[in-house]
């Protein structure tokens, strides 16, 4: 710097500069149109640095007051160039928003999709629903003994209510030629287990497979599903299973669908019950899907008759007990219209897919 | 069991519509399945009289017929054979619907002219009414039937169709059923009255009869009938025989059916001079012993069948059928009529072993009482009597070695209570009952019951309480909560873990499969490359409905190859899926192990292509994963060893081994066994045993402290030999306890590493607990790793 400004006309010059400046800033319209302005009016060699670097040959006073001031331009100049950063780099956001463009109606990456098969949903279903009312979940045997799944439960051999449980018997013979071995054709047989096991209070549901010698067809199928339950303690009466079977019927197929009970039999309860529901399709009316009755039968119920309680070793004058039997296959089918059981089982992928 | 309205009104008076009285009984225990209308669309059809009959003038086989119709009459051709002056006619009216006798179609009739003469309305045949299919000619109403009277009125019916359940065999009975409605609808019960006039000669002079199985006969009664004639049956007779689903024969037969269906109490009428020797004795058949039954078989009986035999052969297997060397035929003119009680389970074991099941069978095998052999034998006496034109020999047989008193049985209020839950008074109770025909002896709050002779199902006091409650009806027991404390829960911990293992697997894009538990031996045979018995065998099925389900699976994998072969017919995509459920294992003398197993396939595409890039196929690794993921969430260690599964390629399998127990496996299936199964792709498969991995999995976790000092982390590239396994390396590494985790993340073989060798690359992070480290201790350590590495591994640190 050769020359020397009169503090005045510097201080001058300086406001000038800063309109000037600002004039431009407004002006911008790029960050690269930005930088040249930076470099312009704040690089290093611009006229405010060179005036800031002067300030050394300036007297003490006037050193002060233009030192001041051209410090107060910087200061200024830099938050408007922020602010002006600021402002373009938002407008560029806005801009590369709108023409930056993917079609988001193209399929996303296929992600492998499993799923549960649809009983095994509503097996978790059912038990999840009668857990929360205290009970417990046991298993037992498919391959059976004789006893448990007939002789214990009050059909012994010649009963006419084998004929309804058309069995698949095991080839085992004891000793003296008998063919004890089974596959079980209801889960009733763990209710027998368990009351010659448990001690009472017993709360129990029994899930499993069981097996009939049935010929397949879109309403029988020669394995399906059922769920046995049993409870027995001192004071258990029809009315506790009324309710805990209602309260399952309520959480099961909902709130507003009505629920009948009816005398039925079963050799191992007694008095016998059946528990339908008005009937999914027609809500009562009759129809074909529930035979023109407009009731759907869900499941078999009714007080542990006392020979079976005694034949485990449960004395019936202390302890009362109910028990119940569903199957679970007719669930799914009622609840998705699916009108063939065999599909169950005949693992068809596009079937198992829709659930 | 089918019973026409009609037929019960005679017992009973009806004041519930059908529909109301259907629901009652439903819900009392005797569901009705389905109630047929006869007569519902017999809109325009009424009863008429024909009174002239003159020839059509254009054609020799039809007539011109004039029906009095009480308010009208009407002219029109018919054509039928049988077509008489004076017969009573059902009549329909231009606009009847009516069913074609040649087609079966339903029509609406409309006037016509046939043959040039007008027609205005139709006598009509059975077949046409929907009756029956007899079309031969006009049906023929009995004579009083009253003219210009609605069809519907006269012949109209209502069918139940009742479920009837095994305990109750009173119940297939007409008398059983109006039974049940006069307790439910608070009606009198009207039985038929059975009263005869008997001829002067004694029955026992004509007939004796000996039980030599008394514990397979409790009773035995007989009467005998002569002088009568065998012909067909009443109308009335024929037509509640056919409501009922039972095909007329002739009147004797006839009448032994419809005493049957009345009573529940199953008759048999033996053709009285084929008796030899004017003896029945009942016995256990000669095994061996051959009876050629009513339908003309042969049937060959064991020693453990009741016969019915004079003194020469059998002439019956009781219960079950007659034979017919005592059949009764057009000639027949004397009947002796047997109205027995046999022992349940033996007619159940002949009926079912003969494979003849039969109306008289299914009542006998559910335990009729034996009380009711006389009545029923007494009513079907009378009948034949009436109807035949007999003659009933005087007094009747009754040789009853197995009478029994029953003892009256106690029921207090305090017990319904305490079963059902609600509180009924004795006089409810009393009420409910005496309506059923139990005789009550109350006190003061108990009451003595006996069981009235019909019934063969009540023996205890919870068996009087359904009664009660049937009655007064299931609605009246209030709903309760389950108050009493909650037991104690010992969840059992394979459930979790199969549901932890379904739910992992599904989280892993596998779905879940349920295959049948039975397979076949063909099939199993599939899953071996070189052909070998299969061992141990499987458990078979005595008597398997089809060849495909004879065993019991050993395996999941034999139906799980068959399934992913059945959709590989349809799906081209990639496939996971497992299923997870018991094999059977059998054991000698007992039950089989039953394992839970799961099993999985995956084959074909890793992620479908994408619109864009490249489609990746499902390998090896994949399949190793999956398992080591679920041990991994299951908070077990597995390790991987060699292993020999025939049905996986030699050098593409491995054995998953947890503590040293081999609880698995991963592997590429034998392209041999892929041919079997039809399917041209490669297949991966894993299985696990879940019943031996379950104790590895119950354990606590212990929480580890996230570590407080800096991890330093190294690389390192190995060139080993290219059959050293990468797990023995890993092993080496981080036996070391300055590593706190050692994973691969290259490997390479070809260019720069020498022909079998190749080059793994690892990334080392060491840490210490308690302090940051420095690089010499990392040095250290690393030369430690890299010496013990070359010692045991010749490994080469690769640069």
């Amino acid at each position: 710097m050769k020359e020397v400004f009169e503090t005045s006309s510097i201080i001058e010059q300086l406001e000038d500069l800063k309109l000037n400046a600002l004039q431009e800033l407004e002006g911008t319209n790029s960050v690269k149109e930005l930088e040249s302005w930076r470099v312009r009016y704040l690089g290093k060699k611009s006229h405010l640095t060179e005036v800031l670097r002067s300030l050394a040959t300036l007297p003490l006073e006037e050193r002060r007051a233009v030192g001041a001031f051209a410090n107060e331009v910087k200061t200024y100049l830099e938050k408007s160039l922020d602010k002006k950063r600021q402002v373009l780099y938002e407008a560029q956001l806005i801009s590369t928003a709108k023409e930056e463009y993917i079609d988001v109606t193209l399929p996303g990456r296929a992600f492998p999709v499993g799923r549960l098969h649809p009983i095994t949903q509503t097996l978790y279903e059912i038990c999840d629903i009668f857990v929360s009312m205290g009970f417990q979940v046991v298993e037992g045997p498919e391959v059976e003994w004789d006893y448990y799944n007939f002789e214990a439960l009050n059909i012994p051999e010649e009963h006419p209510a084998r004929d309804t449980m058309a069995t698949l018997w095991v080839d085992f013979q004891t000793d003296s030629g008998d063919r004890p071995m089974l596959l079980r054709t209801h889960t009733t047989s763990v209710t027998a287990r368990i009351i010659e096991t448990m001690k009472p209070p017993i709360r129990v549901i029994e899930p499993g497979k069981v097996y009939r010698y049935e010929a397949s067809d879109a309403t029988h199928t020669p394995m399906f599903y059922q769920i046995d339950g049993l409870v027995v303690d001192e004071g258990i009466t029809m009315a506790d299973l009324k309710g805990t079977l209602y309260e399952f019927a309520r959480r099961f197929f909902g709130e507003d669908r009505k629920v009948r009970f009816r005398c039925d039999y079963f050799p191992f309860v007694e008095p016998g019950a059946e528990m339908a529901i008005a009937c999914l399709t027609c809500g009562g009316k009759g129809c074909r899907l529930c035979g023109n009755s407009g009731w759907i039968e869900i499941l078999g119920a009714g007080m542990t008759h006392p020979q079976v309680l005694q034949r485990g070793g449960l004395d019936p004058e202390v302890y009362s007990s109910f028990a119940f039997g569903m199957g679970i296959d007719r669930l799914p089918m009622l609840r998705y219209g699916i009108d063939d059981t065999r599909l169950f089982y005949s693992n068809d992928l596009r079937f198992l897919r829709q659930f | 069991m089918k019973v026409p309205l009609k037929w019960l009104q005679e017992y009973v008076d009806i004041t519930l519509p059908p529909t109301d009285l259907a629901n009652r009984l439903t819900l009392a225990g005797n569901e009705v399945e389905g109630m047929q209308v006869i007569g519902g669309n017999w809109e325009n059809i009424v009863v008429g009289q024909v009174i002239a009959i003159n020839p059509h003038p254009n054609a020799d086989r039809l007539s011109l017929a004039t029906i009095d119709l009480g308010t009208d009459q009407q002219s029109v051709v018919c054509g039928a054979p049988n077509l008489r002056l004076g017969d009573k006619v059902a009549f329909a009216y231009v606009g009847a619907q009516l069913i074609d006798g040649h087609t079966g179609q339903v029509f609406r009739l409309k006037s016509a002219k046939i043959r040039g003469v007008a027609s205005s309305g139709m006598v009509c045949s059975e077949k046409e009414l929907g009756i029956s299919d007899s079309h031969q000619g006009i049906m023929v109403l009995p004579t009083e039937a009253p003219v210009g009277i609605r069809l519907t009125e006269y012949l109209g019916d209502v069918i139940l169709d009742l479920s009837i359940t095994p305990n109750r065999p009173d119940c297939l009975s007409v008398i059983g059923i109006a039974r049940e409605i006069a307790a439910l609808t608070g009606q009198n019960l009207h039985l038929p009255e059975v009263n005869y006039q008997e001829a002067p000669f004694p029955i026992d002079q004509q007939i004796s009869v000996e039980i030599l199985a008394p514990d397979l006969c409790p009773r035995y009664c007989a009467s005998l009938i002569t002088g009568i004639t065998v012909a067909e049956s009443p109308r009335w007779m024929q037509q509640r025989l056919l409501a009922c689903g039972l095909r007329p024969i002739n009147n004797i037969v006839d009448i032994t059916n419809y005493v049957m269906l009345e009573y529940s109490q199953p008759l048999h009428a033996f053709n009285y001079p084929k008796i030899r020797g004017k003896k029945i004795i009942v016995r256990r058949a000669n095994d061996g012993e051959v009876v050629v039954t009513l339908d003309g078989a042969e049937r060959v009986l064991s020693g453990d069948m009741l016969v019915i035999a004079d003194e020469e052969r059998a002439v019956a297997i009781a219960g079950v059928m007659g034979s017919a060397n005592s059949e009764i035929t057009p000639e027949t003119t004397s009947v002796l009529l047997e109205a027995a009680n046999f022992n349940q389970a033996s007619i159940h074991y002949t009926g079912s072993t003969l494979r003849l099941p039969s109306d008289a069978c299914m009542r006998f095998e559910r335990g009729i009482r034996p009380e009711l052999a006389l009545p029923a034998l007494r009513r079907a006496s009378q009948l034949i009597m009436q109807l035949t034109g007999g003659e009933v020999a005087k007094g009747w047989i009754d040789v009853y070695p197995g009478r029994r008193d029953h003892e009256p049985i106690l029921l207090s209020t305090a017990e319904v209570k305490r079963l059902l839950g609600v509180e009924f008074s004795l006089e409810q109770i009393v009420e409910a009952l005496t309506s059923l025909g139990f005789d009550c002896k109350p006190g003061a709050s108990e009451v003595w019951v006996t069981t009235p002779y019909w019934r063969s199902d009540i023996h205890l006091a919870v068996n009087l309480i359904e009664e009660v409650v049937r009655i007064l009806g299931y609605d009246k027991i209030p709903t309760t909560m389950l108050s009493r404390p909650l037991p104690r829960q010992n969840h059992e911990p394979i459930l979790k873990l199969k549901e932890e293992v379904r739910r992992n697997l599904t989280g892993y894009g596998f779905q879940e499969l349920i295959t049948y538990s039975l397979t076949s031996l063909e099939r199993l045979h599939k899953l071996l490359p070189e052909p070998h018995p299969i061992e141990p065998m499987p458990l078979r099925v005595a008597n398997p409905m089809t060849a495909e389900q004879e065993y019991l699976r050993p395996n999941l994998r034999a139906n799980l190859l068959a399934a992913l072969e059945a959709n590989r017919r349809h799906e081209d995509d990639g496939i996971r899926f497992f299923d997870l459920g018991k094999v059977y294992l059998p054991r000698p003398g007992d039950l089989p192990d039953e394992r839970e197993m799961v099993c999985g396939l995956l084959s074909r595409a890793r992620i479908e292509k994408l619109w864009r890039g490249e489609q990746e196929l499902l390998d090896f690794y994949d399949a190793k994963g999956v398992v080591e993921g679920l041990v991994s969430q299951l908070g077990v260690d597995a390790s991987f060893e060699e292993c020999r599964d025939e049905s996986l390629l030699p050098s593409k399998q491995t054995a998953i081994v947890i503590a040293n127990n081999r609880l698995g496996v991963v592997g590429e299936l034998h392209p041999k066994v892929l041919e079997a199964f039809d399917l041209s792709e490669t297949v991966y498969l894993f299985e696990i045993d879940l019943t031996d991995l379950l104790p590895f999995t119950v354990g606590h976790k212990m929480f580890q402290p996230i570590p407080r000092f800096p991890a330093i982390v190294r690389d390192i590239a190995l060139v080993v030999n290219a059959k050293v396994a990468h797990q023995k390396i890993q092993g080496i590494i981080t036996s070391f306890p300055l590593v706190a985790q050692a994973s691969i993340f290259d490997v390479y073989a070809g260019g720069q590493v020498p022909p079998g060798k190749k080059s793994l690359a690892y990334r080392i992070a060491f840490q210490s607990p308690t302090h940051t480290l420095t690089d010499e201790e990392v040095n250290e350590v690393q030369q430690q790793i890299l010496d013990k590495l070359s010692q045991e591994l010749r490994a080469m640190l690769r640069t």
